[in-house]
């Protein structure tokens, strides 16, 4: 009795000594992810407050006309962003209206309709697309996609709008082959892969039960997708959509090859126009002068301002999805 | 996820392309940075110059406006640019600058029917198509200079650089001496507000987009018109005289520049006077610190120039350059040994 009374303390030092070390490697472990993660909240203010500061020259002298002013002149140092704006929000939106229903299709077929065996190529096959750099898009858009296009597609679609009023301008030569459309058309391939996995992913998290209630009452595959499954994934999916916009409007290696470059406006889809991050791959090597430099710089923070609400409403679609599938 | 991986592929090769030019500072070797006009002549110079002598040149060609940047901010110990810089910028950053390599811009085009060297333009119809006016080829002004020829009545696809270029630089320069309608509307730099047409990356850029597009034109250094076989156009000079592009036109325009007059070298060679001048030539100039950090390297930059000078000539002219005449490099060196200084002592030790 007296003898365990005069051993508990040792026992309860010891142990008190390894529940100590266990607290402070705890305590070790936690304070370095913890700093991993400020870490990145500290880069991000770090850029944001950078391009600030490097555009603010540009956004005091031109103050909100920098916003509504389609001249970029490196000549007289009038520059405003509409031009660039405009390209990448129509080139963007361009690729989503072609990438979402291809997106969507092919993650309907590989879920839904796929026979076994060719699910897991077609998913890769998918997959790769993303690993294929952009400056390789670019080439291949330049050499390979603009000169059919060029010879074969755009006189064909000029000559059978011509005299359509509305259509014509929105179609109107001569055929570059270069153009906001040919670069909307890469945009699109390159973000399909997004699109599809993330809507693939979503697609799954379905219950069974759902499908196979909708099955049981004798839905054909049609109705269960359009009725059932893409309504309950519908935020997720949209969550995908915007990932893959954030991702469009970022993209600058293979629109700069077929874009054009060109700062104009112009209804026609066919004209050489301009993106944001073409126009700042383009000539910030070449910019001489602090106005100049200031204003790509500005350029940047608006992309930045951008990309940085999309991807914040998707993550938040995205979030709310995993919310509903988590309770 | 991927995006983040993106951003930070592109981190580690910043991070890597900025180790290496440090490393390039450390090594032995010349660094300097600029110009994409003269970096096939000196790519082609510093592979003899090695062999020789075992002293390397690490030049990267990111476009003059680049090199200007590096060589201010002292990460390489010359910098190369196709557009002379102020007398007041030189002065301000400590900087002289004189004339490297010269060659000549040409207009290409593209035209079902017309041979290269077969279509005549001047300086005020090419001002005329680039600044939209004259929209086919069968136009009255381009009919005026190519009477014997058929022109057909294709639009004309205007091709531009859509980087900022020294190559830009003096082809606007020469419209804004022919054409006040360009003065007034666009003016002359290495990037300007193009009033139409489709810009392209590079002169390799503008080469493939103008061989795609029929009615295309464009306009590039001679040498890469002649390498790819592009259909080049002739002009009619400042004499009024109808010239081919060649080393001996670019020649006559460069024997024509007046280097002796100029402060600072600063001599632009487009239309230059005398009847066998080639309108549209340039200069690549070099620029280098005055009072230097590293006064070592700086000799050893100005041993390479004096070599490239001397034993470059032949080298030059395999490539279509012009080099700089013996009077004019006299000169050059002269002003080596009255600014680039280093304890009061000139950094050029040579002849």
């Amino acid at each position: 009795m007296s003898a365990v009374q005069e051993a508990l303390p040792a026992v309860r030092s010891s142990r008190d000594a390894t529940v100590r070390r266990f607290a402070l490697t705890d305590a070790i472990f936690h304070a370095t992810t913890r700093a991993a993660a400020i870490l990145v909240l500290v880069l991000l203010g770090g850029v944001a407050i950078s391009l600030f500061a490097g555009s603010w020259q540009a956004l005091s002298t031109f103050g909100f006309s920098f916003l509504t002013s389609e001249s970029w002149n490196p000549v007289t140092e009038k520059f405003g962003a509409l031009a660039p704006i405009y390209g990448t929000v129509i080139t963007s939106a361009i690729a989503i209206l072609i990438a979402v229903p291809l997106g969507i299709g092919i993650a309907i077929f590989l879920t839904e309709l796929c026979p076994r065996p060719l699910r897991r190529p077609i998913g890769m096959a998918v997959e790769l697309l993303a690993g294929i750099p952009s400056i390789i898009y670019g080439i291949w858009g330049l050499f390979v996609l603009a000169p059919f296009l060029q010879t074969t597609v755009q006189p064909l679609i000029i000559s059978m709008f011509h005299g359509i009023p509305g259509l014509n301008g929105l179609f109107a030569g001569p055929p570059y082959g270069i153009g906001l459309l040919t670069s909307a058309m890469i945009l699109a391939i390159m973000i399909l892969p997004f699109i599809t996995s993330i809507t693939k992913d979503v697609f799954d998290t379905v219950p069974s039960v759902l499908k196979e209630s909708a099955y049981g009452i004798g839905c054909t595959t049609w109705e269960v997708t359009r009725r059932v499954v893409i309504p309950y994934t519908r935020i997720g999916i949209m969550g995908g959509v915007m990932l893959a916009l954030g991702r469009a409007l970022g993209e600058t290696m293979a629109v700069t090859f077929v874009i054009g470059n060109a700062h104009r406006i112009s209804t026609s889809l066919f004209a050489p126009a301009t993106t944001i991050s073409a126009t700042i791959a383009n000539e910030f090597t070449e910019a001489v002068g602090d106005l100049y430099t200031s204003s790509l710089v500005a350029l940047g923070l608006i992309l930045f301002v951008i990309t940085f609400l999309i991807l914040a409403i998707a993550r938040y679609m995205l979030m709310r999805i995993d919310a509903r599938t988590g309770a | 996820m991927r995006h983040f991986i993106r951003s930070a592929a592109v981190a580690i090769a910043m991070a890597t392309a900025s180790t290496f030019t440090l490393s390039a500072a450390i090594a032995a070797d010349l660094s300097g940075a600029g110009s994409t006009f003269i970096y096939p002549v000196f790519a082609k110079w510093a592979d003899t110059y090695k062999k020789d002598t075992g002293v390397g040149l690490n030049y990267q060609s990111i476009g003059s406006g680049g090199g200007i940047k590096q060589v201010i901010a002292k990460t390489v110990t010359f910098g190369a640019t196709d557009k002379p810089m102020s007398d007041a910028d030189l002065e301000k950053n400590g900087l002289v600058q004189f004339p490297m390599v010269m060659g000549g811009i040409v207009p290409i085009v593209n035209l079902t029917g017309v041979k290269p060297g077969e279509l005549v333009l001047d300086g005020k119809t090419l001002a005329q198509i680039y600044l939209g006016a004259i929209t086919t080829w069968d136009d009255a002004a381009i009919k005026a200079l190519n009477p014997s020829l058929t022109l057909p009545s294709t639009a004309i696809a205007v091709v531009h650089r859509s980087d900022g270029s020294g190559t830009t630089f003096n082809f606007t320069n020469y419209l804004v001496k022919l054409s006040p309608d360009w003065k007034d509307k666009v003016g002359s730099d290495t990037a300007v507000e193009w009033p139409t047409g489709v810009g392209a990356k590079g002169s390799e850029g503008v080469a493939n987009t103008v061989k795609q597009t029929d009615g295309g034109i464009g306009y590039v250094e001679y040498a890469y018109a002649k390498q790819n076989n592009l259909s080049y156009s002739k002009m009619l000079n400042a004499a009024g005289k109808v010239v081919e592009p060649s080393l001996e036109s670019f020649g006559a325009a460069a024997s024509n520049a007046d280097f002796k007059g100029a402060k600072n070298f600063n001599v632009i060679i487009t239309n230059e006077p005398g009847d066998t001048t080639w309108p549209i030539a340039a200069s690549t100039w070099v620029l280098i610190h005055k009072a230097p950090d590293d006064a070592a390297a700086t000799g050893e930059a100005l041993k390479f120039f004096a070599w490239a000078y001397k034993d470059g000539k032949e080298t030059a002219k395999a490539l279509d350059y012009v080099s700089i005449p013996d009077s004019v490099v006299d000169l050059i060196k002269a002003s080596w040994k009255a600014d680039i200084q280093a304890g009061g002592k000139p950094v050029y030790a040579g002849e």
